[in-house]
């Protein structure tokens, strides 16, 4: 019988679907949790990717091409004026 | 409510640091070595980062779809929704493709082409310095080690003390010693000094009566002796003389 564990301490990838709205419903949306969240998601990522002997390139890759994603999405409206066709 | 805030949320910034940096900043706000893990020595950084396919993918998104789409799920899922991307206009071909194109073309020959060499370069600075950190804290332990060594010989040396102190205490009992005998000697010959003064005044004193009693004596004599007894005794004398050369005339 595997032990209840309360939703509260699943990790996101455990979350089953139905779980979804009441998991994010229950998460910590004052400023300092989201502060804490955005500590938490650099530090995960610096001591993963960065934070190592030998690094590669990925891990400074990945922040770039992220960065010309959001870049993209954020100008998009800006860039739909250049398309070639009007219906598609 | 904000100091509650910030209580709650040092100590998870702090381990949050990267470890050299909350190695050095000190835990005011949780009671030290009650855990079970502490933070000292700090553990060693892993050799090598997460896996990253291509540059721009991690690892993990590929492990996530094989069980379900095998080795090419992930290529497809990329194709499709590139041509996805691309038929409904998401993403717009223009003048900025053709500048993107070729940066990435430049970048990506670049990076094949010098990106060992740059990682060795890179790998020998860090040596370097992974070097000299660790020949300061070969260095200090040794200084340490000395030092200890040093104060054992000094705690060695302690207990000789008692020896030196021994010798002086020896030493200052014969300067006493010699210093006794030597005012000893002084007294005594003080007094031998004035004692033969005494005998010597004595002496004098005995000697100059006698010389002037003998000195009376043959004054007293010499007044006696009158002018007749002078004549009796030197006719005494010659016919003693007389008798005696007659003697001698006779043995010859």
């Amino acid at each position: 019988l595997p032990a209840a564990v309360l939703l509260k301490d699943t990790k996101l990838m455990d979350v089953k679907l139905g779980q979804l709205g009441s998991w994010l419903a229950m998460r910590d949306f004052t400023p300092g949790g989201i502060l804490g969240a955005v500590r938490r998601g650099y530090n995960r990522y610096y001591n993963k990717y960065i934070n190592v002997r030998k690094g590669g390139l990925g891990g400074l890759s990945m922040v770039l091409a992220g960065y010309v994603v959001l870049s993209y999405m954020w100008s998009y409206s800006h860039v739909k004026h250049e398309r070639r066709r009007k219906y598609h | 409510m904000l100091s509650r805030l910030v209580l709650r949320a040092a100590p998870a910034a702090l381990r949050a640091l990267p470890p050299p940096v909350a190695v050095g900043v000190l835990h005011t706000t949780r009671p030290l070595h009650t855990t079970q893990k502490s933070l000292a020595p700090v553990p060693p950084l892993p050799e090598k980062g997460g896996e990253v396919r291509h540059g721009l993918i991690p690892e993990e998104f590929f492990q996530f779809l094989y069980p379900k789409t095998g080795v090419t799920g992930p290529y497809m899922l990329g194709t499709g929704l590139l041509l996805y991307l691309l038929s409904k206009e998401i993403y717009v071909v223009n003048h900025e493709t053709a500048a993107a194109a070729c940066i990435l073309t430049v970048i990506v020959y670049g990076v094949k082409k010098f990106g060992p060499d740059v990682a060795a370069f890179a790998d020998k600075l860090n040596e370097e310095k992974v070097a000299t950190a660790l020949a300061m804290k070969n260095e200090s332990i040794q200084t340490l080690q000395t030092a200890i060594e040093e104060e054992k010989k000094e705690q060695w040396r302690a207990e000789g003390h008692s020896y030196l102190f021994d010798a002086k205490r020896n030493n200052i009992a014969m300067l006493l010693e010699a210093n006794y005998r030597e005012r000893l000697l002084m007294v005594y010959n003080e007094v031998k000094k004035r004692l033969d003064y005494q005998v010597a005044m004595q002496t004098l004193k005995r000697q100059k009566e006698q010389d002037y009693m003998i000195q009376w004596v043959e004054k007293n004599v010499v007044q006696s002796i009158t002018p007749q007894q002078q004549k009796e005794s030197i006719a005494k004398c010659i016919l003693d003389l007389k008798a005696l050369s007659k003697s001698a005339h006779a043995a010859v």
